[in-house]
């Protein structure tokens, strides 16, 4: 199978703006973050997205509150492409009682079921039948939405891709399952743990469509989730996008990477960057100009410093929702409170 | 003073003995050397597992005795099984006990059960090396502590160490048990530095160890709760109560004579245990207490645990989330009957 590029999508200036927007916002959004834990600010472990903006973005760019994404444990930028709140998710990493999860998730659990997140996930593997079951939900309440399973090299070896693909497929459902295959499982590359030369090639065995895409290039995801969304809305059923891509930071903070080659280090964070190269294309085809593009950007770091503002100036949560949300809570009502 | 080592280089030590001493002894798992077939990865570079733990492994036995797996727990756990049913001594690691939800197919109904239901004509010396605990703020999928479900089955053993050198000599007896063990690694330990012996040595599983003796009370505590507990000692030792402090290190099998005759020494009990309380190990130590040693008590046992709700993440949660030495020491006083203003 070959990187398609033919380009069958038309972009407009509104669509490109927002994809340029929602990239740009991860990538301050991660740098900000790798800047705060390495000070010692942040509990726990964070996984950054940066330099895989272009697949969250190029996917969720169809994608409408209806529809619905389960993520991995690298999953602030699906969480900002699916229209997550900054503030609440900065808060969320600082343990706030602001925070999405009201400080109770952190960083891998951020979640906004109201958008159609249904959470970052701890566990490897975890969302293939999750997002089979949105699906079911979709199909059967007839909603018309689609949902999107965001999933890494290294958990396309787990059991529960099998289980959930195959689900998917015999039942028709609309789901997309989107690999980001960034080269690694934590220090161990793709090409020793997987038999397959491409995961995308795996989608032959459940009879679903399998395509290739330089997940670099924000213009060519965003024509094959077009592709294959539409066909899961149109009640065709599942299918496969592999993106090639790429992690600028570590698996997770205090990772020295050294299991990474210097010259694809190099390349990826210069010549092949997602937001640059979708800068150039936006330049080239009048899509938007330096200026308007650089007013975006500082819009968008304002943006990110105030959710820090937010997270900082925020309170921790109180000792009482230490057990709260275990049950749903009847007590009050005879419903749920 | 002999040699000070952390507990997690103490645990290194255990699988670098074992692997020296038999050839038969594999490590498997998620990066446990790291960076497989890259080839300009020095071995020296390797992670080593996701905390360092098994750095330098790979240098001394090389990859195909230190084995990176796929994410795929159920596989290489099952394979690890069945690798040790026929001939092997595998060490499988899986890297948060949380993840067991992955692979107890494997550990629940077949290790677990392959000898018994053979008949008693196979056996799994299966070793698992987990991580558990809470307090890393690793939040609800990263920081439990499930030993309690694993030691509801039968068929395996469990094991929890408190300190490097119980550490380094019960996972050696552990691996060369001839039945599946659970290994239980609280990731907060992992820099505690102690003395540990050089070489080889083991340490009994099945046997528990007195932490600190004492005649008021008896608080059996489990794993990194142990240090909670001896924080709590010192404090009721200045209010005039002396605990004394019961390590089972093993919880399948458990040393009931131990505890048996602390209580029956102290006539009180309180169990540590900082997993959720429902059908947890604290519950089935003082069930069995209640009924073997009823009559050495002179009050209600006591039980201190989490809250029965997942780990929060948030830091301030998660620090009211686990046993505190307070909590222990208040528990002691109103059982003792020494703290007459107490008010709770
Ligand atoms: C079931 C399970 N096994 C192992 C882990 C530990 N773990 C967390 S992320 C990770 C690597 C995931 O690699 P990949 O799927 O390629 O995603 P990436 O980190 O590259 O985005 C591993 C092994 C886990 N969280 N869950
Ligand atoms: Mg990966």
């Amino acid at each position: 199978m070959e990187a398609s590029n033919t380009r069958t999508q038309t972009m407009d200036s509104h669509q490109a703006m927002w994809m340029y927007q929602k990239m740009s916002e991860i990538r301050y959004f991660e740098d900000t973050v790798h800047e705060t834990f390495s000070k010692g600010v942040l509990p726990g472990f964070v996984h950054l997205y940066a330099g895989e903006e272009a697949v969250a973005v190029g996917v969720c760019a169809h994608l409408n509150d209806k529809d619905s994404i389960t993520s991995t444990h690298r999953g602030h930028g699906h969480c900002i492409a699916k229209g997550c709140d900054l503030n609440g998710m900065m808060a969320e990493i600082y343990g706030k009682e602001t925070g999405l999860c009201n400080g109770k998730g952190g960083s891998m659990h951020i979640a906004d079921i109201s958008k159609g997140m249904l959470g970052a996930n701890g566990i490897v593997g975890g969302g293939f039948p999750l997002a089979t079951g949105a699906g079911l939900t979709a199909k059967l309440q007839n909603t018309g939405g689609v949902a999107v399973c965001f999933f890494g090299d290294g958990a396309n070896n787990h059991g529960t891709f099998h289980e959930g693909i195959n689900m998917a497929a015999i039942w028709n459902l609309p789901v997309v399952f989107v690999a980001e295959n960034n080269g690694y499982a934590e220090a161990t590359p793709f090409s020793y743990a997987s038999s397959c030369e491409n995961i995308a090639d795996r989608a032959a065995s459940y009879g679903i469509p399998g395509e290739i895409v330089d997940g670099k290039d924000a213009m060519a995801v965003y024509e094959a989730a077009a592709r294959a969304i539409k066909r899961a809305r149109n009640g065709e059923g599942p299918s496969l996008i592999e993106c090639k891509t790429y992690r600028n930071y570590g698996h997770f903070e205090g990772d020295a990477q050294k299991y990474k080659g210097s010259e694809e280090r190099e390349e990826h964070l210069k010549d092949k960057d997602a937001i640059l190269q979708f800068r150039q294309y936006m330049l080239e085809h009048n899509l938007s100009n330096e200026e308007g593009l650089n007013k975006l950007d500082e819009q968008v770091k304002a943006s990110i410093q105030a959710a820090v503002e937010f997270a900082e100036s925020s309170d921790y949560p109180d000792a009482g929702s230490l057990i709260t949300d275990v049950y749903v809570d009847y007590t009050n009502t005879g419903r749920e409170s | 003073m002999g040699r000070t080592i952390s507990f997690s280089e103490a645990i290194n030590e255990a699988l670098a003995e074992t692997m020296r001493r038999d050839k038969n002894v594999i490590l498997m798992g998620e990066d446990v050397a790291g960076g497989a077939a890259v080839d300009h990865l020095q071995d020296e570079e390797a992670w080593g597992g996701v905390m360092g733990v098994t750095q330098g492994l790979v240098q001394e036995f090389g990859r195909d005795r230190i084995l990176d797996t796929p994410i795929a727990e159920a596989g290489y756990v099952g394979a690890a099984v069945s690798a040790a049913a026929t001939g092997m001594r595998p060490v499988a690691e899986l890297m948060f006990n949380d993840f067991i939800g992955s692979c107890l197919d494997e550990v629940m109904n077949q290790g677990a059960k392959l000898r018994y239901m053979f008949g008693g004509k196979a056996k799994v010396p299966l070793t698992i090396r987990t991580m558990h605990g809470a307090g890393f703020r690793a939040a609800a999928q990263h920081s439990q502590s499930l030993y309690g479900m694993f030691t509801a089955i039968p068929g395996l053993k469990t094991v929890v160490p408190s300190t490097p050198a119980e550490a380094k000599g019960l996972l050696i007896a552990a691996i060369e048990d001839d039945d599946l063990v659970v290994f239980f690694e609280d990731k907060t330990l992992y820099n505690m530095k102690g003395e540990v012996p050089e070489g080889y040595y083991t340490t009994d599983l099945g046997k528990a160890d007195i932490k600190r003796e004492g005649s008021d009370v008896t608080i059996v505590a489990i794993g990194k709760q142990v240090h909670t507990a001896l924080e709590a000692a010192e404090q009721l030792a200045a209010k005039g109560v002396q605990a004394e402090i019961v390590d089972p290190r093993s919880l399948s099998p458990l040393d009931e004579d131990t505890i048996l005759a602390s209580v029956d020494k102290t006539n009180h009990l309180i169990v540590v245990d900082e997993a959720t309380p429902r059908c947890n190990v604290a519950t089935d130590i003082a069930a069995m207490v209640a009924d073997k040693g009823f009559d050495s008590l002179d009050a209600p046992i006591k039980r201190i645990t989490a809250p029965h709700s997942p780990v929060p993440f948030s830091p301030v949660l998660e620090d009211l989330y686990l046993p505190s030495a307070d909590t222990i020491v208040r528990t002691a006083m109103e059982l003792t009957g020494e703290d007459t203003a107490m008010t709770t």
